[in-house]
């Protein structure tokens, strides 16, 4: 996906937006489907892409709005392409899940809640992602890594930057 | 004491993806026997088997089951709660994927006994990645005639469709659960009505934990007796716990119910780690109260639990090692029930909030007796006037903590210095 898009959508993004909505019309339990699919395809929900949501299924734009807002893994605001769950529970942060962040954020340049300059990498806080059999542990789309240290973390981010990891 | 592998028996040896394997060792035994009993019956023997909920309260099964049973509607559901968003559990994480046919089965088998054809599982955002074996399973359940329609040639039908979460703890709570998968805010409702009555879509509905529902096949399997022969006479079977924190063996072991939470801890998982001393045990979860040294030796039995002040829940047993200030991590606590408060209700929405406040402020120093004293009044509204579990259970860990804790609380009243934590104050991660 371009990410030059997040001020302006471009058009042909919005037509696939459509298509993916369109079989749910009058549907809205599938919303969550519908919108676990768009984030695949768009840089964010921005108002143009929740209107057309809410267009084809048939439903307020302030519902979806609302809906996407509510959940924490979903993003009205820019996000990068990876988005990395650090995770901040108890059992993380009783084995050194402060000092992995840090480390995480020096080397990303960035602190928690932001997203890097060429938009590859968001990071952001998370509760428990259910690994603390292997805290410090963190999610990154949907791929766990566990037992970290500061160094290792790096050489995590590092797989991805060099494209060993997509 | 042994592990006690019912439930895990066959994790990580079957293929989780294939259901002809679970066929090959036993598996499905107990769908083949319910689809041939009638609804009442399949109950009485989940209700004699004295199974409760693993998800929280330790409700009876075959109770909730009953309720739908006695609801008459065409239309009913059978929901999979698999949002396990207690920080520290990762049980239902090892059921899921690696012996879905256990929860498979379970649900079909309760949807047999209420008359309902089809289930959900509502799997948490953040196990995305557990959701293609999940499909998998179901879809090899389904054409290993298991699944769909005519089961078994029993003219039987149940079908399962998965339900994803995004991220919000309180969406494990069950109302808020089914709010979610009618694709709305995962705000709790105000009941009753109850959901045996009017729960997904206003249809009568029976909502289990996964750990739960993976032990119903076996039941039926096996026979009433057969569980009663495990754990303890009001908590029967086994049970799953999630060792974790400064341990030096941290995983997910299995049980019979009952077993002493110092043995668990001492014998089990090889004690505290690195030779150090144990400090405190956080029991069921983030909502858990926090037990001191001293307090461990006790039976892990739904019932003993909460007649001490604490909940079994999901089995989450952190250990907490000296190097740890309590203080904060009392702290890291109340933040993690701020954030996840829906805001539904005032007295959690705005109670979570000043919690935080209360104990950074004793954290920093900036704290005294007053303080202590307004969170006594603060946690007795929030316990009486919140409106879902949430609000009721973010206060467990704080009153526990300076109730076994006091002296920690009070060395940071005085400001005295705490080398533990001062290099962590002022932020939460
Ligand atoms: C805030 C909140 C979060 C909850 N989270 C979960 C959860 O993640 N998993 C779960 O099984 N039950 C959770 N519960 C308990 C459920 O509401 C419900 O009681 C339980 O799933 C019932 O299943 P059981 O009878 O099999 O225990 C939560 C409750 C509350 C109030
Ligand atoms: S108690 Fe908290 S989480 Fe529950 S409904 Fe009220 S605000 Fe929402
Ligand atoms: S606390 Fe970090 S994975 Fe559970």
């Amino acid at each position: 996906m371009d990410r030059t898009e997040y001020n302006q959508v471009k058009a042909s993004t919005l037509v696939e937006v459509a298509r993916i909505a369109a079989p749910y019309r009058d549907k809205p339990e599938m919303l969550m489907e519908v919108v676990l699919s768009v984030e695949e395809i768009v840089p964010m929900f921005s108002s143009q892409v929740t209107a057309v949501i809410a267009r084809e299924m048939n439903i307020p734009q302030t519902q979806v709005y609302s809906f996407i807002s509510f959940y924490k893994m979903l993003y009205t605001g820019k996000r990068g392409k990876y988005i990395v769950h650090m995770c901040q529970s108890a059992p993380c942060h009783i084995r050194g899940a402060k000092e992995v962040l840090e480390s995480a954020e020096e080397f990303l340049g960035i602190k928690v809640g932001e997203t890097t300059e060429d938009h590859m990498f968001t990071l952001a806080y998370s509760p428990c992602i259910g690994n603390c059999d292997i805290s410090p542990a963190i999610l990154i789309n949907g791929r766990v890594y566990g037992n970290l240290t500061p160094e290792s973390v790096r050489d995590v981010l590092k797989g991805y930057i060099r494209g060993e990891v997509q | 004491m042994q592990e006690l592998k019912v439930l895990t028996e066959f994790c990580g040896v079957i293929n989780p993806k294939d259901a002809k394997d679970y066929i090959n060792v036993g598996g499905f035994e107990g769908l083949k026997k319910a689809v041939k009993m009638d609804g009442q019956e399949i109950i009485d023997v989940i209700s004699d088997s004295g199974l409760r909920g693993r998800g929280g309260a330790g409700f009876p099964t075959g109770r909730k089951i009953q309720f739908a049973y006695n609801t008459d509607s065409d239309i009913k559901y059978i929901v999979c709660n698999a949002d396990e968003g207690e920080p520290g559990t990762n049980k239902d994480r090892v059921l899921l994927s690696e012996n879905p046919f256990l929860i498979i089965e379970g649900m079909a088998i309760m949807g047999k006994a209420i008359g309902s054809n089809c289930g959900y599982i509502y799997l948490r955002g953040e196990y995305s990645y557990i959701r293609e074996i999940l499909q998998a399973a179901i879809d090899s359940c389904v054409a290993n005639n298991l699944l769909g329609k005519n089961i078994l040639d029993s003219g039987f039908d149940f079908e399962i469709r998965i339900s994803s979460g995004a991220g919000a703890y309180v969406c494990g709570e069950e109302t808020a659960l089914f709010e979610s998968i009618e694709g709305k805010r995962g705000e709790p409702r105000f009941r009753p009505p109850f959901p045996g009555v009017s729960g997904l879509f206003g249809k009568p509905t029976v909502l289990n934990n996964v750990e739960t529902i993976a032990n119903i096949g076996l039941i039926l399997k096996h026979g009433a007796d057969w569980f009663k022969g495990m754990g303890t006479e009001g908590s029967p079977g086994t049970k799953l716990f999630t060792v974790i924190g400064n341990i030096k063996h941290r995983g997910i072991y299995e049980f019979p119910m009952g077993i002493n939470l110092k043995d668990l801890i001492f014998n089990c998982c090889g004690g505290v780690e690195d030779g150090h001393q144990l400090l405190a045990v956080q029991a069921g979860g983030a909502s858990g109260p926090f037990i001191n040294a001293e307090q461990i030796d006790m039976p892990l039995d739904i019932d003993y639990v909460s007649s001490s002040g604490g909940r079994l829940g999901c089995g989450t047993i952190m250990v907490i090692d000296e190097t740890n200030c309590i203080v904060d991590i009392v702290a890291n606590n109340a933040y993690f029930f701020k954030g996840e408060s829906c805001g539904k209700c005032t007295p959690c929405r705005e109670g979570t909030t000043r919690l935080y406040n209360f104990i950074e402020d004793i954290s920093q120093g900036r704290g005294s007796l007053e303080t202590l004293r307004k969170i006594d009044d603060l946690t007795e509204t929030m316990n009486a006037a919140s409106l879902c579990g949430l609000g009721r259970s973010a206060t467990v860990p704080v009153t526990s903590a300076i109730r076994n804790f006091r002296g920690e609380f009070i060395k940071h009243i005085d400001k005295d210095y705490c080398p533990k934590c001062q290099g962590k104050r002022g932020d939460i991660a």
